[in-house]
């Protein structure tokens, strides 16, 4: 059996690199072969069912009981959990923040990213130090990025300051405790936390588009904005369609960020799906309800992924998982 | 996932991993493993029960004593009903009573504790209630203290305001004077819930009598009108618009820009809060001056909620509670003696002296060394009955729902009527 060597470098491709091909095998190293896939596959199997399959199913059991985390399973209660769940305004309006953090990522920090990504891309001094820049806010983790954030934005704050510097006077807008404002506060932050991972994304993905073609579109007398319009947009496809996977799977779950800078407030304005389950399941001793919402959650996440990779990834995709043989 | 997101992702699981694994098993030198668990993880508390802790082990042979702070939250919603429903490996841990410790009790987890610790039950006489489920003890207060307003009394001078309000009358004139001097009257951490619902609590103390609270919290039941009321005097309060700008988004505790954090930099005047308040004031002081050796700001000075004329409810009823710790149902006998220990006159002196809060053994007050915790500690001896925090006695759910209805007329949404409803219909969910 050939080993290929992988390549350490971000998980990006344009596409499946060509398999090694294999001489037709007799069927004891076949059997031999499996043994090993699995073998190898095993602990990777055994931590995931453990940490990922058993806890999903565990919730799924708990959301059809009345249970307050103590003591036995007693108080079955079928589809009550779901019931409650999806009358409360409250979830609805959680719900209602995911889809427009989903929506609004998509079309402001895709187009943001991208344009960034084709400026970066050309020769220029520094670029190494800008590069970096941009993506520090992405290495901090959520938890110091939104701290640092909840310190620079209360009322009359170091961001408020730094406003009147800038020649702001009068009264500033109350960016977290505003019902109105805070959504968009808080979607700001995303953006800065998540913008550089995306910019980095799309580097990389540039990296994958020859520079023979765009040489030859600019010999023809092709202009820099008709090359990226008719070469490099279209070549980054693939990558563009993954990190908008990535992006709506990630606001679909959103949430320490929000945990963290509002905690789902003012008036449950910045409530997600993931921050109502910890608040109203945990918070609230109703595990069971939790475990609703959260069966709701990977429910809507699931078939989302699914139909995203059914329609969108899967030009991409094809030829990726192969038939053995 | 790129490589630095991989790299992130598996040292943030490490770090998480290391964060919760228990403290290491040290169990060779002792026949017998106490585990504690207690939510003091700032000084002077957390060292102060590591002295507990090794004092205990010194004096009992053969016992060892493995004692480790978690922070509050996660503590309370998280680490203890999961490590009690394993039934096992947790032997004393902080305990918030009423509500919760019923709950805790009905499913078998928690050692009554009634003959063991008879002769602390009688010293320490009605405090001892919300740790008590029909008539049976268990667990134990170490802390108990009633809310009340911390002032700044540099700024009620500055405002010309010579007596503190002693009724909701007096409380308003002295907000308008404050007004007028162009400071802000009230700090108030809504963005945290609990500290905005207090002043319903307090309103519902006022407006309710003490025998309607008690079948409130029995029954779950908040049919009497006296709750609508207090919705109505909070609806009065917040259009007298005594608290700071963006107060929906402020935390209580943390930082500069919290509640506490406003009123020990001077940025207003009272804070309505519990007995541990200077303690918090003093650690966001150190945080803000970088001076390890910070205190509580001078100018610190406590009265209690005041009187509501013509209202139904005990005008010297006081609205408290405090902290304690129970036994697991499987704890060695050596948990209640670690218990007895902590509610010793002893060890409930030093901690008086450290100020952390208000001991509740008899005998200990000489300990208390801070004057506003004196303030605190008379306030509680005259206060002919103490209401428990209403989110502690009805419990995490019902709490929750009247928690969120009163920060919703905070912000202006809502009315006395729903917040009763709420709870009525998390009532319904249990």
């Amino acid at each position: 059996m050939s080993i290929s060597t992988v390549s350490a470098g971000p998980a990006v491709s344009a596409g499946p690199a060509p398999l090694p091909s294999t001489p037709p095998a007799r069927r004891r190293a076949r059997s031999r072969g499996l043994l090993l896939t699995w073998g190898f596959a095993a602990p990777a199997l055994v931590v995931y069912a453990t940490f990922v399959l058993v806890p999903v199913g565990l919730a799924a059991v708990y959301s059809f009981f009345n249970w307050n985390g103590l003591g036995g399973l007693e108080r079955f209660i079928g589809l009550d959990n779901y019931a409650r769940a999806l009358a409360d305004p409250v979830f609805l309006g959680a719900m209602r923040n995911n889809a427009l953090i989903v929506i609004l990522s998509l079309l402001i920090q895709g187009p943001l990213a991208i344009g960034i990504a084709l400026l970066l891309n050309r020769p220029l001094r520094g670029r190494t130090l800008i590069r970096t820049l941009i993506f520090v806010p992405y290495v901090l983790s959520e938890v110091v990025a939104g701290l640092a954030f909840k310190l620079l934005l209360p009322p009359d704050g170091p961001f408020d300051g730094m406003l009147t510097v800038f020649g702001w006077a009068g009264p500033k807008p109350l960016w977290l405790a505003d019902p109105d404002i805070a959504f968009w506060t808080l979607f700001a932050v995303i953006t800065w936390k998540y913008l550089g991972f995306a910019i980095i994304l799309m580097l990389a993905g540039l990296q994958g588009v020859p520079e023979e073609l765009s040489e030859a579109a600019s010999i023809d007398g092709a202009s820099w904005w008709q090359i990226q319009r008719h070469i490099t947009l279209p070549l980054l496809g693939p990558t563009i369609r993954i990190w908008a996977f990535l992006s709506i799977i990630g606001s679909l779950q959103l949430f320490d960020m929000v945990f963290i800078l509002t905690g789902g407030g003012p008036l449950n304005a910045t409530e997600t799906m993931a921050t109502y389950m910890v608040e109203y399941g945990n918070g609230r001793s109703q595990i069971g309800y939790g475990s609703a919402v959260a069966v709701i959650l990977f429910v809507v996440s699931l078939v989302v992924a699914l139909l995203y990779q059914r329609f969108i990834l899967r030009r991409d995709l094809a030829g990726a998982i192969t038939k053995n043989g | 996932m790129t490589r630095w997101a991989a790299v992130a992702a598996a040292s943030a699981l490490a770090l998480g991993l290391t964060a919760c694994a228990p403290a290491g098993e040290g169990g060779a030198d002792g026949d017998v493993t106490l585990t504690w668990w207690h939510n003091g993880t700032g000084e002077p508390l957390l060292g102060f029960w590591e002295d507990v802790a090794a004092e205990f082990e010194e004096a009992n042979p053969g016992v060892n004593v493995e004692v480790t702070a978690y922070q509050n939250e996660e503590l309370q919603r998280t680490l203890i009903p999961n490590q009690l429903r394993t039934g096992s490996g947790l032997d004393l841990y902080q305990q918030w009573g009423a509500g919760e410790l019923a709950a805790q009790v009905e499913a078998g987890y928690v050692k009554d504790i009634s003959e063991d610790v008879a002769d602390q039950v009688d010293a320490l006489g009605g405090v001892v209630a919300p740790w008590q489920v029909d008539g049976a003890t268990y667990g134990l207060p170490f802390n108990f203290g009633i809310e009340g307003f911390w002032y700044n009394t540099e700024l009620f001078a500055q405002a010309g305001i010579t007596e503190t309000p002693t009724t909701l009358d007096e409380l308003y004139d002295a907000i308008d004077a404050l007004k007028a001097a162009d400071i802000v009257p009230i700090a108030v951490g809504a963005g945290d819930g609990w500290p905005a619902a207090h002043y319903w609590y307090n309103f519902a103390l006022k407006s309710c009598d003490p025998e309607v609270l008690q079948t409130a919290q029995a029954e779950l039941v908040f049919d009497d009108p006296c709750f609508i009321e207090a919705g109505e005097l909070l609806e009065e309060f917040i259009a007298a618009e005594p608290f700071q700008d963006g107060f929906l988004g402020t935390g209580a505790q943390q930082g500069a820009g919290s509640s506490a954090g406003i009123l020990a930099t001077g940025g207003a005047a009272m804070e309505l809060m519990g007995q541990w308040n200077p303690g918090v004031m003093g650690g966001i002081l150190q945080e803000e001056t970088g001076d390890a050796e910070a205190t509580p700001p001078e100018f610190l000075g406590w009265f209690n909620f005041p009187a509501i004329e013509g209202a139904q409810g005990d005008p010297t009823a006081a609205l408290g509670g405090g902290d304690g710790f129970s036994c697991s149902a499987w704890s060695p006998p050596e948990c209640t003696d670690l218990l007895n220990y902590i509610t010793s006159v002893e060890v409930q002196t030093r901690f008086g002296e450290i100020g952390a809060g208000v001991p509740v053994t008899p005998g200990s007050e000489a300990g208390i060394s801070d004057p506003n915790l004196q303030l605190v500690f008379d306030g509680l001896q005259s206060a002919s009955y103490v209401q428990l925090w209403l989110d502690t006695a009805f419990g995490a759910t019902v709490g929750g729902a009247m928690n969120e209805g009163i920060v919703s007329l905070f912000g202006g949404q809502g009315e006395p009527e729903s917040i009763v409803q709420s709870m009525k219909d998390a009532a319904a969910t249990l």
